[in-house]
């Protein structure tokens, strides 16, 4: 529960810091305190801990049906629309990357930044359920980013990156990494508002993971398959992962990448450069 | 989401529970509730059994927690832009007997606040 005001709206325990470089955690107190970004529309006078004093026994209850007909995700939907709307706005690039935990996320990012570094502003989001570790390795890169810490929330959503978003005060133009919580379940869920989702596999994982997490891959815009340096090492059919996400998601783009050793990273700066 | 209220991590529908509570306690108050009734596609990803779990934790505490939840899940249905046939699917795993896997889904992807009823 928030601790400020006692609310239990979406995104309370989520936690959203700029990262600087003499880094000690100093979360703000209540961060979502400007404009409390979870409006709940109490009626006027209506208090908020609801009193349970159910009035003892009425024998049979008459109950009156109300038709809501609306999509259960219909507020994250809204306020995605809204972040997409303002990103296209100021002409900033923003890339979900989402991935098992592992799979090279933030080595990628590492690797990107360093080669945007003096050709086109990047900054990062880091999103992670508790740590700042990957979010003090991108700023050794140099790069502006922002950590949110969601608790035990297992994904990011449309009010968190408004949060991280503005916090992070990307200037127009620029290309925005969102590195989201490590979880091939519910981000395929939330929709942030990102101009493209990316979703990262590697070859120490099963070949057959996305027949595993299937959600996941149907919503990737690229799919990357890192880690190839190793292939040698490993059993990983790359055919049976790459046919499974093709059956998947058959417009998905698939490249092949080794976050550390480079390969493939030109195909993805092409690719993040067409968007 | 609900960091600190709960510590229910990894259990993804927590988040879709917490979502129908916020939206029908904007839409209706805080009130006490019947029955709530939602709509949950087979191929939508959410599995209904978490959805109960995680309700009976989410709605204590609010106008929802002796609420009745009745739970519709309509099944997957598809159009083969392949071949033009029309099919049931119950397999996230979307391919058409002809083979192809450019499907439009018709049905089943569903996730919807359907109504409530109050006393
Ligand atoms: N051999 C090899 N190792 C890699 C590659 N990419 C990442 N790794 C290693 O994989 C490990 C995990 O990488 P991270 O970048 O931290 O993974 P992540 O997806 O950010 O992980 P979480 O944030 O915990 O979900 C590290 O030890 C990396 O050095 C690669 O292309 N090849
Ligand atoms: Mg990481
Ligand atoms: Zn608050
Ligand atoms: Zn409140
Ligand atoms: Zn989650
Ligand atoms: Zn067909």
């Amino acid at each position: 529960m928030c601790s400020t005001c006692g609310c239990s709206g979406e995104g309370s325990g989520t936690r959203i810091s700029l990262v600087t470089e003499h880094d000690q955690p100093h979360d703000h107190e209540h961060p979502h305190d400007a404009d409390h970004p979870h409006d709940h529309e109490h009626e006027a006078g209506e208090a908020h801990g609801h009193g349970h004093g159910h009035a003892p026994a009425a024998t049979v209850e008459e109950t009156r049906t109300i038709l809501l007909e609306q999509e259960i995700l219909a507020k994250n939907d809204g306020l995605a629309a809204a972040n997409r709307h303002r990103l296209q706005e100021h002409g900033i690039t923003a890339i979900n990357l989402m991935s098992s935990p592992g799979s090279g996320k933030t080595t990628l990012l590492e690797s990107t930044v360093r080669a945007y570094a003096g050709v086109r502003e990047t900054l990062v989001i880091e999103g992670d359920q508790e740590t700042w570790l990957d979010a003090q390795r991108i700023r050794a890169t140099g790069s502006r980013v922002v950590q949110i810490n969601t608790g035990a929330g297992c994904h990011l959503d449309a009010q968190m990156l408004a949060g991280g978003l503005k916090e992070l005060a990307p200037p127009d133009n620029s290309l925005v990494f969102v590195e989201n919580v490590g979880n091939l379940v519910c981000p395929a869920l939330f929709d942030l508002g990102e101009t493209a989702r990316v979703v990262i596999i590697s070859v120490t994982e099963g070949a057959d993971k996305p027949a595993k997490y299937p959600y996941m891959f149907r919503t990737a815009d690229l799919v990357l398959l890192n880690k190839i340096d190793l292939l040698p090492y490993v059993d990983f059919d790359v055919e049976l992962c790459l046919g499974l996400i093709r059956q998947l998601q058959p417009e998905a783009r698939i490249l092949q990448v080794s976050a550390t050793k480079g390969d493939g990273l030109g195909e993805w700066q092409t690719w993040l450069d067409a968007l | 989401m609900g960091g600190g209220r709960l510590s229910v991590g990894g259990v993804h529908e927590l988040a879709i529970v917490e979502s129908v509570v916020d939206a029908i306690v904007e839409k209706v108050g805080d009130g006490p509730i019947a029955a709530v009734r939602l709509e949950i596609g087979k191929l939508s990803g959410v599995v209904v059994d978490s959805i109960r779990f995680c309700f009976e934790i989410v709605a204590n505490g609010t106008g929802l927690q002796d609420a009745r939840l009745d739970i519709d899940e309509p099944s997957g249905r598809a159009y083969c832009r392949e071949c033009g046939d029309e099919f049931d699917l119950d397999d996230p795993i979307m391919l058409c007997a002809c083979g192809s896997a450019d499907l439009d889904i018709l049905s089943g992807e569903q996730l919807r606040i359907i109504s409530v009823e109050v006393h």
